[in-house]
């Protein structure tokens, strides 16, 4: 068991945080109702939106909606992903940010995308060791990345300072290479590792090394999370570059069903920076629409707005690309690795499916459970998708999970609190 | 136009637009007779509501004049590792319906004596009994109705097990292909379904919901009123369940699945029509349908929900079923809207084979006529 460790009190010492303790002082001075640890399970046209918190159920009703849900993380699959201290990227960003913990004391980070060097860099600062980063992407790709991330010269700046921490603590970061198998080894992880081409597929000829670590924190990029958008209609469309599927948006943030807005993360991946923007855009894009603004006092507040948001999406929008999946990588996964860790379904077990005919992914999750589980989908999904789409000639083809509540699984008990027979009321009975 | 038939000139024996229970059910009896069939539906095999109910084999929900239908289909799909062809999770078990109140009470010996005069096997039964049945109930429950005639399906694998049999009798199956509209040339029907031409000499309409829309093809007008059932189901858990559960109201079922999800459901209503399918649930409906259940059953208390959806049925003016022919037009046939049909529907769909086979139907079908109205 890693020491949980705490971050030096005192004040904020980075960007994000001072932003971050910025935005809860105003949110506290403000006059907005804030209704925190609530769990929404379900929001319906109108709207209604119904959370589950300490007091048992309870719902909303507004006029305008912003979906701010962020985003899921991308896995794509290799024998040992299920074992027990092999986490997302994400999840060792929430050990380390929210919890104060290391996700492991030797940590082998993988994937795609500047999680890498924030995870490394953070487990480092924590006083963990680093067994190695590898990464996806080859050195053009980052290259390609940089006359936009010069739009947000600080964010460059820290990535650079980062990249030089990890390199000064000998640190191997490695180009190009995956990982091709995880085992457990006594208390420890043996990691395989195998390089790939330019497409991120295995290169069956290529060198393999090995690594051990007692934690493999591993990510292949990030997906809007859509469910809001998704349940409430709106129209969405499928962009890879932005992280997938996502809500159709006009400049405004406003979605193709009137009152409902999407920001951030959850409309197409571009980051903190332009999360922070466009949240500032659809609030008042919202009172515009609901008549509490004139258009010239919108056009007044949110014009400067617009100029730092499109300067922000761009470095997002390079981060998104290279975060984005690559057929190359679905390709690889192996016939008899788990690709839906919920219900236990295989590869193997999913072109099965697929050669009996199932041609749209909620086919081939009435015929192998593929997505049934807890989960509900979020994450074998993209590779499932992509599975399908190889057969069937790309993601819109293959489609969509059909969108069902409830958003996140809900405990009976809280739903059901302290009543009596009478309080549940019980519509006409059915006919005899 | 591209004609399609076994030729591009001669024409399928029999066209079926819907591919639910009831529309495969008749296209393997008809094959099964020797009739060249063509199976058509706009999205999946059993991709609606064939695919998205609750599974339910029981006799207690089932209207009493429909009975013997539903226990002939009881017997259909205990047996259907003989007929169809896929892991269908077919499990037979007592049935329990539930009494809370006096009222509930009465209603639930009113109900049980007008389904055994029609022939299901149900007893009333005291607490301690239904306990001995069903351990996990409420100690709430004051009387309870018992049938051991009961059962359920893994209703998400409808669609393999029927496609499977579909394709082994040789019958065609056309997914994803709506149908836009049925025109005459002479004996023969031609189905439009984007640009391509079914030929057929017969035709079925087993449209669910949608058959208000194909029955105006022919310029009939038969309402067809869309229920939208909401359904739940928690993550696997421990087995807490052996039985089908239900309340005397019918507004409550509830089954434990071999892999130890619980299924929850009871026809309380979220929102949609045929037009826009299953569009949303109602939270309200749903979370009162979740309070019965784990008021029925206690130890629901440790489950978590991850699933909720809408499954739409079909329902006629006098709530009974619309199986026959097309009025007015020779060789058309018509099957749906049958109360609990998921549980009848293989043994409905054999009924109209039979009637279109020219053979005499072993229990009398339901004639359309009765329920065409004027145009509005």
């Amino acid at each position: 068991m890693p020491e949980p460790f705490r971050a030096a009190a005192g004040a904020p010492d980075n960007p994000d945080q001072m932003l971050g303790a910025r935005q809860r002082e105003a949110l506290l001075e403000s006059q907005v109702e804030r209704a925190f640890g609530r769990k929404v399970w379900s929001v319906t046209p109108g709207f209604r939106v119904d959370a589950l918190g300490p007091e048992g159920p309870e719902h909303w009703r507004c006029r305008a909606l912003i979906a701010a849900t962020g985003t899921t993380e991308r896995v794509v699959p290799f024998p040992g992903w299920t074992l027990p201290g092999v986490i997302g990227l994400g999840a060792a960003t929430v050990l380390l940010k929210s919890q104060m913990v290391l996700p492991g004391s030797r940590t082998l980070v993988a994937g795609c995308g500047p999680l890498l060097v924030a995870v490394a860099v953070g487990v480092l600062k924590a006083g963990g060791s680093v067994a190695a980063v590898l990464d996806l992407s080859g050195p053009g790709d980052w290259l390609k990345s940089v006359p936009a991330m010069t739009a947000q010269p600080g964010l460059l700046l820290q990535g650079l300072r980062w990249l030089g921490a990890i390199r000064a603590a000998g640190v191997p970061v490695l180009s190009r290479r995956t990982i091709r198998e995880v085992r457990p080894k006594g208390e420890r992880l043996e990691v395989i590792v195998r390089p790939v081409d330019g497409e991120r597929r295995p290169i069956p000829t290529g060198v393999e090394t090995v690594f051990e670590a007692d934690c493999v924190a591993v990510g292949h990029g990030l997906v809007p999370a859509i469910e809001v958008t998704r349940l409430l209609q709106a129209r969405h469309e499928f962009l890879p570059q932005r992280g997938g599927w996502i809500a159709h948006r006009d400049a405004l943030c406003r979605t193709t069903v009137e009152g409902l807005f999407a920001v951030g993360d959850s409309a197409g991946i571009s980051g903190a920076a332009a999360a922070y923007l466009e949240g500032r855009i659809a609030g008042l894009t919202a009172a515009l629409d609901l008549g509490r603004i004139d258009a010239e006092r919108h056009r007044e507040l949110s014009t400067p707005i617009a100029g730092r948001l499109r300067k922000a999406a761009r470095f997002g929008a390079a981060m998104a690309r290279l975060m984005a999946l690559r057929p190359g990588q679905v390709e690889g996964v192996d016939g008899d690795t788990v690709v839906c860790r919920c219900e236990d379904v295989t590869r193997a077990e999913i072109e099965a499916a697929l050669d009996r005919g199932a041609c749209h992914v909620n086919q081939l999750k009435s015929w192998t459970r593929c997505g049934m589980g807890p989960c509900q989908g979020r994450m074998c999904g993209e590779t499932a998708a992509s599975l399908v789409a190889a057969r069937v000639g790309g993601r819109e083809h293959a489609g969509l999970w059909t969108a069902r509540a409830p958003i996140r699984p809900i405990d009976l008990e809280a739903l059901y609190g302290d009543l009596a027979y009478e309080d549940i009321p019980i519509p006409q009975e059915a006919p005899l | 136009m591209t004609a399609v038939g076994p030729s591009s000139r001669e024409a399928y024996d029999a066209a079926i637009v819907g591919a639910g229970v009831m529309g495969c059910a008749t296209a393997l009896h008809l094959a099964g007779g020797g009739m060249r069939c063509i199976l058509v539906d706009r999205g999946a095999v059993c991709g609606e509501a064939s695919g998205a109910n609750a599974g339910t084999l029981t006799m207690h929900m089932t209207r009493a004049a429909l009975i013997p239908y539903a226990l002939k289909g009881w017997e259909l799909w205990t047996t259907a590792a003989e007929w169809l062809d896929g892991d269908l999770v077919v499990q037979a078990t007592d049935g329990l319906s539930l009494a809370f109140t006096e009222a509930e009470a009465q209603m639930l010996r009113t109900r049980a004596e007008a389904r055994r005069d029609a022939g299901a096997p149900i007893q009333i039964v005291d607490p301690v009994r239904a306990r001995e049945i069903e351990p996990g109930l409420s100690e709430r429950v004051i009387l309870a109705a018992h049938c051991p005639v009961d059962g359920f399906v893994g209703a998400n694998l409808t669609g393999l097990a029927f496609r499977n049999a579909l394709v082994r009798d040789g019958v065609e199956i056309r997914q994803d292909s709506p149908v836009d509209g049925i025109d005459r040339d002479g004996a023969t029907f031609l189905l439009r379904s984007g640009d391509e031409e079914i030929r057929a000499r017969r035709v079925v309409l087993a449209g669910g919901v949608w058959l208000e829309a194909m029955l105006a093809w022919f310029g009939l007008h038969l309402p067809i009123k869309c229920l939208v059932n909401q359904l739940a189901i928690t993550e696997r858990m421990k087995p807490i369940l052996k039985t089908v559960v239900g309340v005397a109201s019918g507004l409550l079922s509830l089954k434990q699945f071999a892999n130890g999800t619980v299924l929850i459901g009871g026809g309380w209503q979220g929102i949609g029509d045929p037009e826009r399918g299953g569009a949303t649930i109602i939270p309200d409906n749903l979370i009162g349908n979740l309070r019965l259940a784990r008021y029925a059953i206690p130890s629901l208390s440790g489950a978590r929900v991850v699933r909720a959806w809408l499954g739409l049925e079909a329902e006629t003016a006098d709530a009974m079923p619309v199986i026959g022919p097309v009025p007015g037009v020779d060789d058309a046939f018509v099957i749906g809207s049958v109360h609990s049909g998921y549980t009848s529907g293989p043994f409905m769909g054999q009924l109209l084979a039979e009637l279109i086979l020219g053979k005499e139907p072993a229990l009398p079908l339901f004639d359309p006529s009765r329920l065409v109205v004027a145009k509005p």
